[in-house]
């Protein structure tokens, strides 16, 4: 390790402003920081003296992605698999069935399903990280920051909301757009107003349509035909849910096709709980928005309509189907572009439950709401901060008033 | 009075003028800096609206359509005068708006500034009541429509001054500052309002 640190000291005068490579010095400082901690410690006052910084919150952050990412194999390849085995399908069609089939296309083992899953996942986030990341680095180069780790954290939440099926050239297309667009246009991590791993997703959504939808299939098996358990419910409710072979706790554990990521609402649950006890995310944002979307839902199942199935879907079916959790406890409890004050996030929250319902129920365009959801509560966090902030001001102003 | 809900709600979300239009973007950009004069702006606008659409929608049906006026014996087409009678009530209504703001509210007179005369010329405003004439709304629908297009319009513009506000910390490339970065603020919020697009009611 010494030597590694050596190497790293002798090269270090060289990327520092006046040396001969200044201009790789955001690729030095990536690798160098990423290592070991950073030398600089504040300067002048306030001191908080605390261990946690960015790089801290963004890597468990990634680490409480670690179960969704071994989930994702497994249940892409699990789901690819099972329709093969309907179909009587030998082996994985394209370049993957030189390498899926190593281990059998069995549904039944679990390692022939995580390896075969493995080809769609890995594929899809090694071309978010490599595109990703050069734009990052290029712009980090370009402009004289630094690569933040933030990086890290958009790259997995992506590529963790995409259905395996998506061909990796609209991958690499959805994350330029996102870190362009939605980040780097705005000076960087910290700095964006909308989230985005979710532009990017967005951008494909309305792009790429029929790759992107919900309505059909996200089985990686040519030919096969389904529907998601979202896009059954859009026509014939609970019924046709079940109709499909998926009973709730399927659903909840993560045995229904759907994006990578999102499948498994039980792991989500538990990195997310992980992640609030630790306090990274906020669980007033995440309380919000359950509530949010189990008054809504009750709402509607109250009111009911003839025509629309939706309408009696129950709230612990939204909870387990589609994106929901995993939008509720990895995307709208961003730091950055949620609300910033304790009690505007519980606004924040409910205004995302209550959007993401409206749009699953009322909106037949769009299956899934999640996504749409969050980015129009992104929009709308910074006035419920002003809200927040300048009836706390006024209150304030009333009370210094009354003692003068 | 359904229709009217209905009509109401779509206006304000799915056919929101400043997001899915893009209807009066000169004033929606050049004020969309404080808060504080975005709200003002948009409450002139809603009440601007509000007034201008049923007024235009009095004149088409009483003055302008045909044999409208077929009770003074006349029968003519007066349709051709429309673009310019709407353009007429709309400024002559700010004209009155801006001196009764400047009479009991100066400090939102002074706020606004030389931008509530440029109401008059606010593409919003006239957009909405030519989709009034092209949607041949009643009166009462023109009602519901200039309320809530107002309502709309005035909501985007809040929502835009609040994220410009949050966006003076973010550091953008040197090219883009200004105009550019709020170009493309605006088409990510349109983005984010694309959620109500295809919402059937």
């Amino acid at each position: 390790m010494k030597a590694l640190r050596n190497i790293l000291d002798s090269i270090h005068p060289h990327v520092m402003p006046g040396g001969k490579h200044e201009k790789w010095y955001a690729l030095y400082e990536a690798v160098d920081t990423g290592l070991y901690s950073p030398p600089e410690t504040t300067g002048v006052a306030p001191h908080v003296r605390d261990g946690i910084d960015l790089k801290r919150v963004m890597g468990y952050v990634w680490m409480a992605t670690f179960p969704l990412m071994f989930w994702a194999c497994y249940n892409a390849g699990y789901q690819a698999n099972s329709a093969m085995a309907q179909m009587g399908i030998e082996s994985a069609a394209g370049w993957r069935g030189a390498f899926a089939g190593w281990f059998g296309y069995d549904h039944t083992s679990i390692f022939s399903n995580v390896w075969h899953g493995l080809w769609y996942f890995l594929p899809v986030y090694l071309t978010t990280f490599l595109v990703g990341g050069f734009i990052e680095v290029l712009f980090a180069t370009v402009r004289g920051h630094e690569v933040n780790e933030g990086f890290f954290v958009t790259s997995i939440l992506f590529s963790l909301t995409l259905p395996p099926t998506i061909p990796l050239p609209m991958v690499a297309i959805g994350i330029a757009f996102g870190v362009i667009i939605g980040k780097e246009v705005f000076g960087g991590t910290g700095k964006n107003f909308l989230n985005p791993a979710l532009v990017g997703r967005a951008f494909l959504f309305f792009a790429y349509p029929a790759a992107m939808s919900g309505n059909a299939v996200w089985v990686a098996v040519d030919g096969y035909t389904g529907a998601t358990a979202l896009g059954a419910a859009m026509t014939g409710g609970i019924a046709a849910i079940a109709e499909l072979g998926f009973s709730w706790s399927d659903a909840f554990l993560g045995f229904v096709p759907g994006s990578l990521g999102e499948t498994s609402t039980l792991l989500i649950l538990l990195s997310g709980a992980a992640l609030m006890a630790t306090g990274i995310a906020s669980w007033r944002i995440v309380a919000g928005v359950m509530v949010g979307m189990v008054l809504t839902s009750s709402l509607f199942n109250l009111i009911g309509s003839d025509s629309n199935p939706m309408f009696a879907m129950p709230w612990y079916w939204h909870l387990v189907v589609g994106g929901f959790a995993f939008g509720m406890m990895f995307m709208a409890t961003d730091p950055v572009t949620a609300s910033h004050t304790n009690s505007g996030r519980i606004a924040y929250g409910v205004l995302i439950g209550i959007m993401v319902v409206l749009v699953r129920v009322v909106n037949p365009a769009f299956p899934e709401g999640m996504m749409l959801a969050i980015l129009f509560a992104n929009i709308w966090a910074p006035m419920i901060d002003y809200v927040v902030i300048s009836r706390n001001t006024k209150r304030r102003m009333a009370r210094t008033a009354a003692t003068a | 009075m359904d229709g009217l809900a209905t009509l109401f709600i779509r206006a304000i979300f799915i056919e929101n003028l400043a997001l899915s239009f893009f209807l009066g973007m000169c004033t929606f950009i050049a004020i969309s800096k404080k808060i504080e004069a975005a709200l003002g702006l948009g409450i002139a606008v809603i009440v601007v609206q509000a007034i201008t659409l049923p007024v235009n929608n009095l004149i088409l049906n009483g003055l302008l359509k045909p044999g409208a006026l077929s009770w003074m014996g006349i029968d003519a087409d007066l349709t051709f005068l429309g673009l310019i009678s709407y353009i007429g009530v709309i400024a002559a209504m700010v004209q009155i708006l801006e001196m009764f703001l400047d009479r009991f509210v100066p400090a939102l007179y002074a706020t606004l500034g030389v931008f509530l005369p440029l109401i008059t010329v606010n593409c919003a405003i006239l957009g909405g009541s030519l989709f009034m004439v092209e949607r041949d709304y009643t009166f009462a629908e023109s009602v519901t429509y200039g309320i809530s297009s107002g309502i709309g319009w005035a909501m985007a513009i809040v929502a835009l001054a609040g994220v410009r506000e949050k966006l003076k910390y973010a550091d953008v490339p040197e090219g883009l500052r200004g105009l550019g970065i709020t170009f493309i603020t605006v088409g990510l919020m349109s983005l984010g309002f694309m959620a109500f697009s295809g919402v059937q009611l």
